[in-house]
């Protein structure tokens, strides 16, 4: 029986799919709320018994940040810029897919061939991590909704939070919590502009930023 | 001690303009702030590798080129910012006073930084405070400019930090650093992971890369810097781009420790020269002015990564090129923003004769444009020159030459666009009377000029001395 | 014993399709029809004459014959509740999942033969979504057989498969899961087409088979309710993977082809059709499933 921690990751993977193959934004943006709660179990899954206490803190606000008051925060932009879907992306949501799943194949190749500290703990945590950056990048540079665009980035910032995973030995939930406080300020201050743009514009479609070019 | 306080107190002052209730009063803050800063820096520098933090916070040679350049800009730029913020009195103020001192704080975090982790929190820390600046004029263009920059410095960041994850875990086999500390990485230099170590030099020159704004990473530059008022410009591009330079360089001198030094130069070395083209292409027949110092922008990070990557005497070059680039553009841009204001337009086909409507800030921003194209006796010329020097003393004929042409392109290109602003007849041509020339606004460009004037035509031995043990840290002597 | 499993998969495919019906009915609040409803209907069919139209040629008649056919040799290399099948040999399941093709080919061959656009749209869309779940079908089939280190459908449904889940269980749980879907898309299943539809707009199988009547009907029927154990069978052996011999085998498959039957006609009841141009995303999402559960053996 893989251990608990396999699976979770195993889980964002999946996560990460279904992430890339909805049109529905209130789908996706539980989808990227239900990867940033199970993330937030696994530091739980792999710490050793001496720092549970910090674990513990770093778990709970992991939480609070990815599962709850993040995934919230979107849910009322959406609701009031009144969009539901997302519009056909600039890669399809099919071609996204299949993007995605040769990501996550050349990801598990190239981490095998990457020295680990102690390979058979961290075994899934750098393959997975690559994979949810690269959905994370593709999201950012594919979608046209401001609000995807947001959620790309969170998904690439689940990515960078599962590879701190692997200094956790060394460099506990320091490393953790920044990556946490980063996501948080970055986002609020994004959704301080999607208001903006929502006001100026009537919308959230990029398309409609593209008055800038050369 | 000092280096904290320089740290904390641009912040505890940031809260202060955010209480306080006065638009009038705000904009002092931010004079008391800058000169405050600027006095605590002149102090520091006279006790030169000071520590705090337990080595988190360092003022090695690479923080002295730097931090006391930024500093003066933010001083100078202070002082156009009463003018400035007075000009524009029908805008909020409490959130762009606010913003920039809690820049400056970062801004002094990331060049003081030996802790990579602390590099990065105070670089993301500078994206977060000034991209509700760019947003200053209200309007739909500056909003998108906003959103671009956001979107694009964040992800960069973002990769930057794994890049960072992936340096400490080169570090992390039983035995090694297991630090984030830029001493202890290099102390431990060839027992790091080698793969780790080049994957992590990847993510990071990507990461702070797309804050200084190298191509291809470039492509919230001209829309930043083109709609972003010319205070902020000025301190974006030559503050927030050289600390880019400063976080690359710092993990430069990991990879060197690690062996890694010779890819770390090609990719430098690639990514300059590949700048500088782009930015040739695109300042041909850039009809807005602004944008057009956007893409300069880009050459000049390219010709800084370009003399890193060289090496030896071209890294020296390289640094002093940090000085004088910093400083110039804070001529450019702030002259820019006098012009744009006078003339409610940035384009090239609306503005004219601004050498005549703006008696100080028109000639000034055509010499300032002369000084960055490299003229003497300005010191870009001798900055430009050491890393030409450098280039074809060792050897490597293709990228002088290369280097030699995209300058001399964007100089053709540049001169066209300035010329046609600064020269002719303003008669017919959109003005705004409120906003012509002022002594506020005139003389603090003028004052950054005549230090770049000053610093070409003598450079004092201690500061050559510096430059070359800056260079020395991070790429190692000739 | 795997002899009397197939017999038993000929003469009870009929009641897996009256228990899907069945379901669905009381989940809709009626007594609905017998669960041996559809047994009534063959007989009735096969003693009708049946009606040609002027356009169809040979094709039209051997279309179901041919279909039917190739489920009923499909079945003869199933390993039916993990016991050895009738017929196998190394690399079989590329034989299975052709004969399973074989039979959609005659299908269309039969829909495109009537000349009619109706039955040609629905046969374009037959192709096309078939197009799609062929690759998942064999991703799914090379996890599990790359789980259980045998290329033949009795090796990879045998004994191995209890193993297999200890060591790879989540890969086996992705590619179940994907087979899942496949089997809902082949057997023209909600979410994917509705059998009950006789819109032009949303039908997909029904189509094709509107011009047969009576014995040739009767065929196709009989021919579809075979082709839904098949794939009820493949995945309850692949999702009960432990080991199991003789009649208590024979009971497991039963017992899961039953629940297997009532989920089909819950997901039935509970979720609407599919719009077009989203069933591509879930066949490829089901392909990328079970490709990332073949990417998990790989390692």
């Amino acid at each position: 029986m893989p251990a608990w921690s396999e699976i979770v990751l195993i889980l964002v993977v999946v996560i990460d799919f279904v992430l890339l193959a909805s049109s529905r934004l209130r789908a996706v943006i539980r989808g990227a709320a239900m990867q940033g709660a199970l993330l937030s179990l696994l530091p739980l899954f792999m710490a050793g018994r001496a720092e549970l206490g910090h674990v513990l803190l770093l778990s709970l606000g992991a939480l609070l940040v990815k599962g709850i008051a993040i995934p919230w925060l979107l849910l009322w932009a959406i609701r009031e810029a009144a969009i539901r879907r997302e519009v056909e992306p600039l890669v399809g949501f099919v071609p996204s897919l299949v993007l995605g799943a040769l990501g996550v194949g050349l990801a598990f190749a190239l981490s095998s061939a990457m020295p680990l500290p102690a390979p058979e703990r961290h075994g899934f945590l750098v393959p997975t991590s690559l994979s949810t950056v690269f959905t994370g990048l593709l999201l950012v540079v594919s979608r046209r909704k401001a609000v995807s665009q947001v959620i790309g980035f969170l998904v690439l910032e689940n990515g960078v939070f599962v590879f701190g995973l692997l200094l956790s030995d060394f460099m506990p939930a320091m490393v953790e919590a920044g990556v946490l406080l980063d996501l948080f300020a970055a986002v609020f201050v994004m959704g301080i502009v999607m208001f903006d743009i929502n006001r100026e514009f009537s919308s959230l479609d990029t398309e409609k930023l593209s008055a800038l070019k050369d | 001690m000092i280096p904290v306080v320089l740290i904390l107190v641009p912040l505890a002052l940031a809260g202060l303009a955010f209480l306080d209730p006065s638009p009038r009063r705000r904009p002092r803050v931010l004079l008391v702030g800058g000169f405050a800063h600027l006095a605590g820096v002149l102090l520091l520098c006279a006790d030169p590798g000071a520590r705090a933090l337990g080595g988190a916070l360092e003022l090695d040679p690479l923080a002295q080129v730097v931090l006391p350049t930024v500093s003066v800009l933010y001083a100078v730029c202070a002082i156009y910012a009463q003018g400035y913020l007075a000009a524009r009195r029908d805008r909020e103020n409490r959130l762009f006073v606010g913003g920039l001192l809690v820049l400056l704080s970062a801004m002094t975090a990331v060049a003081l930084a030996q802790h990579l982790g602390l590099l990065w929190v105070a670089m993301e820390l500078t994206t977060l405070s000034t991209a509700p600046l760019i947003y200053f004029s209200r309007n739909a263009r500056s909003l998108e400019a906003a959103w671009k920059y956001l979107l694009v410095c964040s992800l960069g960041i973002a990769l930057a930090l794994l890049g960072t994850f992936f340096l400490a875990l080169a570090g992390a086999a039983p035995g090694g650093p297991r630090s984030l500390l830029l001493a202890a990485l290099v102390r431990a230099g060839p027992s790091l992971a080698s793969p780790w170590v080049r994957a992590g030099f990847v993510f990071l020159l990507v990461g702070y890369g797309t804050k200084m704004g190298l191509a291809p990473l470039h492509s919230w530059k001209p829309d930043a810097y083109g709609e972003a008022p010319g205070l902020l410009g000025a301190l974006l591009s030559g503050g927030v781009t050289s600390l880019g330079f400063v976080a690359l360089a710092r993990v430069v001198e990991v990879c060197r420790a690690a062996g890694e030094l010779s890819f770390a130069k090609d990719a430098l070395v690639v990514m300059g020269l590949f700048s500088m083209a782009l930015a040739a292409v695109f300042v041909i027949g850039q009809r807005d002015f602004k944008r057009m110092l956007a893409y300069s922008s880009v050459e000049h990070m390219g010709i800084l990564a370009l003399g890193l990557g060289l090496g030896g005497v071209a890294a020296s070059g390289a640094m002093f090129h940090t000085v004088g680039n910093g400083l110039t553009k804070g001529v450019l841009f702030l002259t820019a923003g006098n012009i744009h204001r006078s003339y409610g337009s940035k384009l090239v086909t609306e503005v004219r004769g601004a050498a005549r409507r703006l008696p100080v800030s028109g000639p000034l921003f055509l010499v300032g444009f002369l000084a960055l194209t490299g003229s003497p006796p300005f010191s870009p010329f001798f900055s430009e020159f050491t890393i030409l020097n450098g280039a074809l003393g060792t050897g490597r004929f293709l990228a002088g030459g290369l280097f030699l042409l995209f300058l001399s392109v964007i100089f053709v290109g540049m001169g066209s666009t300035v010329l046609a602003v600064v020269q002719g007849d303003p008669a017919g041509t959109p003005e705004v009377p409120a906003q012509g020339e002022a002594w506020v606004t005139a003389i603090p460009p003028l004052v950054l000029l005549g230090l770049v004037l000053a610093l070409g035509l003598y450079l004092p031995p201690g500061l050559k001395a510096l430059f070359d043990a800056a260079a020395a840290r991070v790429v190692g002597s000739p | 014993m795997s002899l009397a499993l197939f017999l038993l998969y000929l003469v009870l495919s009929p009641l897996l399709m009256g228990v899907v019906n069945r379901t669905k009915s009381i989940l809709a609040g009626r007594r609905g029809p017998p669960l041996l409803q559809l047994y009534a209907d063959l007989w009735r069919l096969l003693r009708k004459g049946s009606v040609y139209s002027r356009t169809t040629s040979w094709v039209f008649v051997a279309g179901p014959v041919v279909s039917l056919a190739a489920a009923v040799t499909a079945g003869l290399f199933l390993a039916f509740g993990g016991l050895p099948a009738p017929l196998s040999f190394s690399g079989d399941f590329v034989l299975f999942a052709a004969l399973l093709a074989l039979a959609r080919f005659a299908t269309v061959l039969a829909a495109l033969d009537t000349g009619s656009s109706f039955e040609g749209m629905g046969a374009a869309r037959e192709v096309t979504f078939g197009s799609l779940s062929e690759p998942a079908l064999f991703l799914c089939l090379l996890t599990v057989a790359r789980a259980t280190g045998s290329s033949s459908l009795s090796g990879m449904l045998g004994p191995g498969l209890a193993a297999a889940w200890t060591l790879a269980g989540p890969a086996l749980l992705l590619a179940a899961i994907a087979l899942f879907v496949v089997a809902l898309a082949e057997n023209a299943r909600i979410p994917f087409d509705d059998p009950n539809t006789h819109l032009e707009l949303t039908m997909i199988h029904e189509v094709m088979v509107l011009d047969h009547s009576g014995p040739d009907l009767a065929l196709i029927l009989y021919g579809a309710s075979l082709k839904l154990y098949l794939f009820g069978a493949l995945f309850v052996r692949i999702a009960l993977g432990f080991e199991v011999t003789g009649v208590a085998a024979a009971g497991v498959l039963l017992l899961g082809l039953l629940a297997f039957g009532v989920l089909v006609g819950l997901i039935e009841s509970v979720m609407a059709r599919l719009r077009m141009a989203r069933v591509p995303q879930l066949l490829v999402g089901a392909s990328v499933l079970s490709a990332f559960g073949l990417v998990l053996l790989l390692r």
